[in-house]
């Protein structure tokens, strides 16, 4: 929208006059969602230039990680990954011409939001207690 | 030799530029990708991770691990170039918005250069 707009219809996709829906919620939270993982794509750039770098800068990253805000901001990119993952796949099947009935495209809306806590926790379980990433300080 | 008018929505800068399709079918085929590539590359990460800093070289050395980490970055690396293209261009308008899809497309290109790096010289062992 530029700066000179003038026009005093709400701007799509009027979210302040509509009710909310799932299936704009999921839209709303796939841009979201996608649009964090930018960031999530810079830390994984930055772990693997700190892994090129030697173990000391490897170490001095690996602390930032594993701090409190780290593993926070850590399991917020989890979360976005495996929700715009699994919505993903409801466009894809959407661009495929499938799914589109109200019905169906609002269980696929709540399955995706439910999938993706569920996975994002089933990560961090396995981590935490199959691969004891806690106690790994390298 | 009848030269054809230029139309006036080029003239202008507006209209379609012909590149929507293609926008639209990267965006599907690298998502496509990332289904299978996203899987094993956070498996493997994750398994070593828990190996230090020796396994991690190790496992990024790796032609298996070099392969799915290159080819993982790589496709997230369009992707994101693209769906953020599309934020841009759907909330900034004007001269800001010229500048901010340019600079989308550098850094995504630095980001990928960065791992690129990364990843050969890790090959070559670090």
């Amino acid at each position: 929208m530029s700066a000179n707009w003038s026009d005093p219809r709400p701007l799509s996709p009027f979210t302040t006059v509509w009710r909310w829906h799932v299936t704009m919620v999921v839209s709303i939270l796939h841009r979201a969602s996608g649009a964090a993982l930018f960031g999530g794509v810079v830390v994984l750039v930055a772990w693997l230039f700190a892994a090129s770098q030697g173990p000391q800068s490897y170490a001095k990253l690996m602390e930032l990680l594993v701090s409190g805000p780290g593993r926070a901001l850590l399991f917020a990119f989890t979360l976005a990954l495996c929700f715009h993952l699994l919505n993903g796949v409801r466009y894809l099947l959407w661009s495929g011409g499938h799914g589109f009935e109200k019905g169906m495209a609002n269980r696929t809306s709540w399955l995706a939001i439910i999938l993706s806590v569920i996975l994002t926790l089933a990560i961090w379980t396995a981590a935490y207690w199959h691969l004891g990433l806690l106690t790994v300080g390298g | 030799m009848r030269v054809e008018p230029t139309p006036y929505k080029r003239v202008t800068g507006l209209g379609s530029a012909h590149h929507g399709v293609g926008h639209y079918i990267k965006q599907r085929v690298t998502a496509i990708a990332m289904l299978v590539l996203i899987p094993l590359f956070l498996f493997q990460f994750l398994a070593s991770l828990t190996t230090g800093y020796d396994g991690v070289m190790a496992w990024l050395g790796s032609p298996f691990g070099l392969a799915v980490t290159f080819l993982n970055v790589s496709v997230m690396v369009v992707h994101m170039r693209l769906g953020f293209q599309t934020v841009i261009e759907d909330y900034i308008g004007g001269m800001a918005r010229k500048i901010a899809l340019l600079l989308n497309g550098f850094f995504a290109l630095a980001l990928w250069l960065i791992a690129l790096y990364a990843l050969i010289k890790i090959s070559f062992g670090g």
